[in-house]
C-alpha cells in the first residue's frame, strides 16, 4: 500500500518542484500539548486570522528552517478524528489537503501522547492513508514511567519518522526542525493497512466515484476521502459546500449497505490495526493502560461529593474575585491616566470641535476599551492555568448536571460566572467550549448576569426611590431589593437559556463527551502567550467597533453644536459648555477640570445643550415609546448614553439634570432625582425605580458587548439579535412592571 | 481468580464503580456512536467505570488509558458484557480487539 512518492499530493506532477513557500499543519487530539509544541516550534508572537466563513481561528507563524528559511507554521484545533459533523471541523480535512482554497500543504506534524497512544494513533491512521506527509512528534512521553512505548517501533510501524519532545521542557525540538527540513525535500508516505472488510471496500469506492474533480488525487486519496465522506456526510449535517451527487451517492451507499453499520466496520478495522501493534509497540507484552496513579489520588479529593465542592468553591471565589476586585487598582490607574491625558489634551489644544473630538471620543473611545483589559488579561490567566492544569474539565464535571438542565454544558459554568463581573470577558472565555451550539447559546444569555456595570445604577435607584426603610422591621428594604436583583438575573438566565436553546439557537445537540485529562503543572509560560493573544485579538478587532461607537454616541450628544453664548467666560468655561456628554470609561469626562471648576453655570449650560442635541431629540422623540413604562425623555437620554457602558446612564443624567457629571454626582442627583415633579407629585415613584431596574437588568445597553459577540460569531446578525430579544424582553417585562403595578393602585 | 460472567449485557449506566466491562455495542444517534467510537469504545474494547459525578451524572469511564465522561443517558445506549476486575486486568483488551469489522456481534 506504500505507493511511494508518487502518491503523495506534494509532489505528484504538476507540483513537483519544492512549495515556494511550504506550509506545514500541526495536528494532534486535544490535551497533548499541541500548543506547546507550536510555541516551541515557531517561538514567536502567533498571527491570528480566521478560516473565511466560519468561526475558526487560525494561527499561524513562522517556522525557521536550514533548508526552508519561510515555512509557515499553521495551528489546527484539536481533534480526536478527521470526520466531521459541521464546518468548524471539517475545516481540518481543508486545512491539510488545501481544500477549499486554502494553500497546499508540505507536510503535516501530528502531535502524539505517548501516554494514550492508541487512541492518539486513530487520527496519526487517518493522516496516513490521506498518503500525507507526516512526521510525528512523540510528546509526553516523560509522564509514562512504567512501560513505556519505543519510538523506534512506533516509527517501524508507521513508516514515517518520530521524534520524541518534551514541549514542557523543550526537549527535541532541534531534532524535530531538522526532520521536518529533511521530511519537506523527501516526502515519506506511512504503510499501515487497515483490514477493511470487502464489502466497506466496495462501497468506498462506490463513494469514491461522485468525488468532486477538486479533490480527486491518487486511488488511496479517493478512498481515504470516500471514508471520510461516508462517516462525516449525513442528512441533517452541517458541512458546507459538498456536492450535491456526493451527498447523494453517500445516501445511496448508505442506504444500499443497511442494515450493516458503516461507521462501526470503519473504526473497528482502524482501532484493529492499531492494537494489533500495541505488542510491538511497547517493550512489555502484558501491559495495561498506563494507570495514572497521581491523577487518581488528586481526583479523589478534587471529585470528592464535600471536599470536591469545597476546593470547588474556593477556587471560584478566587476567579470571580479577581474579576471583581483585584482587577479595580488597574482599571482605576487605565482611568486616572486617561482622565489625566484628557486634562492635558485639553489645556494644550484650543478649544474647537477638534480637540472635543479627540478628547471626549478619540481618547474616550480608546479608554473604553483599553479598560477592559485588566479583566480580560487576569480571566485568561485564570483559565489558561485551570485549562492546563486539567482542572477546568473537572469544573465542568462537577457542574454539568447542573448546566445540563439548562441545555447548556459544564464548561459554560466559568463563563457564565465571570459574567457577573463583566460580559466582555466573559464572552471572550466560552472560546473554551468546543462545540458552536454552546458557544452561542452561553454567548447569548451572558448578557443577562448582574454584570457590575448594572451596581452603580441599581444603587442610583435603589437609594433614590426606595426609603431605607425595613420589611417586618428588621429586613432592609434597599439591601433586599439589590439582593432580589441578582436573584431576578439568575431566573431570566435559566428561562432565557432554556428557551433560547430550543428555538433561535438551532444545531443538534450533540451529547457531551467530555475528556478529563490528567493533571499537569500549568505553564506560565504558555498561559501568558495566550492571555497576550486574546488581548491583542480583543483590541484589534472589537476595539475598532468600541471606539467607533464611542465617537459615535459623543457625536450624538454633542451636535448640534449650539452658537456660543455671548455672556460665556472665554476658553475653559466654554469647553464645558460645547463638550457635554462623551460616553467616557465610567466617569472619565466627569473630571473634566472645566465641570469640576466652574459651578451651576456651566451645568445649566450643559443642560440646555444637551436637550438641544441629537441625542436629546432622540431621548424626547422616543418619550411616547417609552412612557408606558413610567420613564420620560430624561431618562431616555440616560438610557441612550448608557449604550457606552451601563455606568454612563448616571453622568449623562447627571448632565441632564444639570448637576455636572462629576464623581461625586450621585447625591446631588438623587436630591434632584426626588425633587422632580408631574403636578403636585414626585416625577419618580418606586414603581418607576423597579420598572427602570427590571429595564437595566434585561436590556443590552453595552456596546462593547455587542462588539466582541460581533467578534466572537463573525457575523452582525448575533449581535443583532441579543440586542433586539434583550431590549424586547426589557420593554415587556418593565411594561408589565409598571402598569401592572398602576393596575395594583401603586403610582 | 475468575468469577462468572454476568450472563446478559447491560449497559454502561448500571456498572458500579471501578467496575470493568467490555463493549458490546454503542447505541444512540449517529453523531454520538461515532464520536463515542473514535475515541476508542469499539466493540471488544475494556471498559471500567472510574468515578461518578458527586451530583449523578456524568460519568467517568476510563477507556484505553483515557478518562471519559459521558452523561448517565448517553451512557445507557453503551452496551457492555460486565466482567469482574480480576478477569479484565488478567487479559488485556489486545487479544479481543483483534476481530476486526466482525459483523454485528451482540447487537440488540
Amino acid at each position: 500500500m506504500n505507493s511511494g512518492e508518487s502518491a503523495s499530493l506534494v509532489t505528484a506532477a504538476p507540483h513537483a518542484e519544492p512549495l515556494a513557500a511550504p506550509v506545514v499543519v500541526l495536528v494532534g487530539n486535544p490535551n497533548v500539548g499541541k500548543t506547546s509544541v507550536y510555541n516551541r516550534l515557531t517561538g514567536e508572537r502567533a498571527h491570528i486570522g480566521n478560516y473565511p466563513g466560519i468561526t475558526v481561528e487560525q494561527r499561524s507563524g513562522r517556522l525557521t528552517l536550514a533548508q526552508h528559511a519561510a515555512v509557515t507554521l499553521v495551528d489546527l484545533p484539536g481533534a480526536y478524528s478527521l470526520s466531521a459533523r459541521s464546518a468548524e471541523e471539517q475545516i481540518a480535512l481543508e486545512a491539510l489537503l488545501g481544500l477549499g482554497g486554502l494553500p497546499r500543504r508540505g507536510l503535516a506534524v501530528v502531535v502524539l501522547d505517548a501516554g494514550q497512544l492508541s487512541r492518539n494513533l486513530y487520527l496519526a491512521l487517518q493522516l496516513l492513508e490521506l498518503g500525507l506527509n507526516v512526521v510525528v512528534a512523540l510528546n509526553m512521553l516523560d509522564e509514562v514511567r512504567e512501560n513505556p512505548p519505543s519510538p523506534s517501533a512506533l516509527a517501524a510501524f508507521l513508516g514515517v519518522p518520530v521524534v520524541v519532545t518534551d514541549a514542557r521542557r523543550g526537549v527535541g525540538f532541534v531534532e524535530l526542525k531538522q526532520v521536518i527540513d529533511r521530511a519537506l525535500g523527501e516526502p515519506r508516505h506511512g504503510h499501515v493497512t487497515p483490514v477493511y472488510p470487502a464489502a466497506l471496500l466496495a462501497d468506498a469506492a462506490r463513494v469514491a466515484e461522485a468525488l468532486p474533480p477538486a479533490w480527486r488525487d491518487t486511488d488511496e486519496r479517493n478512498r481515504a476521502l470516500a471514508f471520510w465522506a461516508l462517516s462525516s456526510i449525513e442528512p441533517d449535517d452541517e458541512l458546507r459546500d459538498i456536492p450535491a451527487p456526493l451527498r447523494e451517492r453517500c445516501a445511496e451507499v448508505r442506504a444500499a449497505a443497511e442494515p450493516r453499520d458503516l461507521d462501526r466496520e470503519l473504526i473497528a478495522a482502524r482501532y484493529a490495526v492499531i492494537d494489533g501493534a500495541l505488542d510491538r509497540l511497547y517493550t512489555r507484552v502484558a501491559r495495561h493502560p498506563p494507570k495514572r496513579r497521581a491523577s487518581e489520588r488528586i481526583d479523589r479529593i478534587l471529585l470528592h461529593p464535600v471536599w470536591g465542592f469545597t476546593v470547588f468553591l474556593g477556587m471560584m471565589v478566587v476567579l470571580f474575585q479577581a474579576l471583581f476586585s483585584w482587577s479595580d487598582p488597574a482599571i482605576g490607574v487605565i482611568e486616572q491616566t486617561v482622565a489625566w491625558l484628557s486634562d492635558k489634551l485639553t489645556d494644550l489644544l484650543p478649544a474647537s470641535i477638534l480637540r472635543d473630538l479627540l478628547v471626549q471620543g478619540v481618547l474616550g473611545g480608546v479608554g473604553n476599551v483599553v479598560v477592559f483589559l485588566p479583566q480580560i488579561l487576569l480571566l485568561f490567566l485564570m483559565i489558561g492555568l485551570l485549562e492546563d492544569s486539567g482542572y477546568m474539565a473537572r469544573v465542568a464535571f462537577l457542574m454539568d448536571r447542573i448546566l445540563k438542565t439548562l441545555g447548556l454544558h459544564g464548561r459554560a459554568f466559568v463563563p457564565m460566572l465571570s459574567g457577573f463581573a463583566c460580559a466582555v470577558p466573559a464572552i471572550l472565555a466560552t472560546r473554551t467550549m468546543e462545540r458552536q451550539r454552546d458557544r452561542l447559546l452561553t454567548m447569548l444569555v451572558i448578557p443577562l448576569m448582574t454584570c457590575s456595570a448594572r451596581l452603580p445604577v441599581y444603587t442610583l435607584i435603589i437609594a433614590t426611590l426606595f426609603p431605607p426603610s425595613h420589611l417586618f422591621g428588621w429586613l432592609p428594604l434597599q439591601g433586599l431589593l439589590m439582593v432580589a436583583m441578582y436573584g431576578f438575573a439568575v431566573v431570566t438566565t435559566l428561562v432565557v437559556a432554556l428557551v433560547l436553546g430550543r428555538t433561535a439557537v438551532k444545531g443538534r445537540r450533540v451529547p457531551l463527551v467530555l475528556e478529563l485529562p490528567p493533571y499537569r503543572l500549568p505553564s506560565l509560560g504558555l498561559t501568558a502567550r495566550t492571555m497576550l493573544e486574546r488581548a491583542s485579538v480583543f483590541l484589534k478587532e472589537a476595539g475598532t467597533v468600541i471606539l467607533a461607537c464611542t465617537v459615535a454616541l459623543w457625536a450624538l450628544l454633542a451636535f448640534p453644536r449650539p452658537e456660543t453664548p455671548p455672556d460665556a467666560p472665554p476658553s475653559r468655561a466654554a469647553s464645558a459648555e460645547v463638550a457635554p456628554a462623551a460616553p467616557n470609561v465610567r466617569d472619565v469626562r466627569a473630571t473634566d477640570p472645566d465641570v469640576r471648576q466652574s459651578p451651576a453655570s456651566a451645568a445649566r449650560a450643559a443642560e440646555a445643550r444637551i436637550e438641544g442635541s441629537y441625542g436629546g431629540r432622540l431621548g424626547k422623540a422616543i418619550e411616547p415609546l417609552f412612557a408606558p413604562l413610567g420613564f420620560d425623555w430624561k431618562i431616555d437620554v440616560g438610557i441612550i448614553g448608557s449604550f457606552a457602558a451601563r455606568e454612563v446612564f448616571i453622568s449623562t443624567l447627571g448632565l441632564v439634570y444639570g448637576v455636572g457629571a462629576t464623581d461625586d454626582v450621585a447625591l446631588p442627583l438623587r436630591e434632584k432625582l426626588r425633587q422632580e415633579t408631574v403636578g403636585d407629585k414626585p416625577r419618580y415613584t418606586p414603581l418607576v425605580g423597579l420598572s427602570l431596574l427590571v429595564f437595566f437588568a434585561l436590556s443590552c445597553q453595552c456596546m462593547s458587548t455587542l462588539a466582541v459577540v460581533r467578534r466572537e460569531t463573525r457575523t452582525w446578525r448575533w449581535p443583532a439579535f441579543l440586542f433586539t430579544y434583550m431590549t424586547a424582553l426589557a420593554y415587556v417585562l418593565s411594561f408589565v412592571v409598571y402598569q401592572g403595578g398602576r393596575l395594583l393602585g401603586f403610582e | 481468580m475468575v468469577r462468572p460472567m454476568t450472563t446478559s449485557a447491560r449497559n454502561l449506566s448500571e456498572l458500579s464503580p471501578a467496575e470493568v466491562a467490555l463493549v458490546e455495542h454503542v447505541g444512540g444517534e449517529r453523531a454520538f456512536r461515532r464520536r463515542l467510537m473514535e475515541l476508542g469504545l469499539v466493540p471488544g474494547t475494556r471498559v471500567e467505570l472510574k468515578a461518578i459525578a458527586p451530583l449523578g451524572d456524568p460519568l467517568e469511564l476510563l477507556v484505553r488509558g483515557s478518562s471519559l465522561s459521558i452523561r448517565r443517558a448517553e451512557a445507557a445506549l453503551v452496551l457492555v458484557t460486565p466482567g469482574t476486575t480480576e478477569v479484565a486486568s488478567a487479559r488485556e483488551q489486545a487479544p479481543r480487539t483483534a476481530l476486526p469489522a466482525a459483523p454485528v456481534r451482540g447487537a440488540p
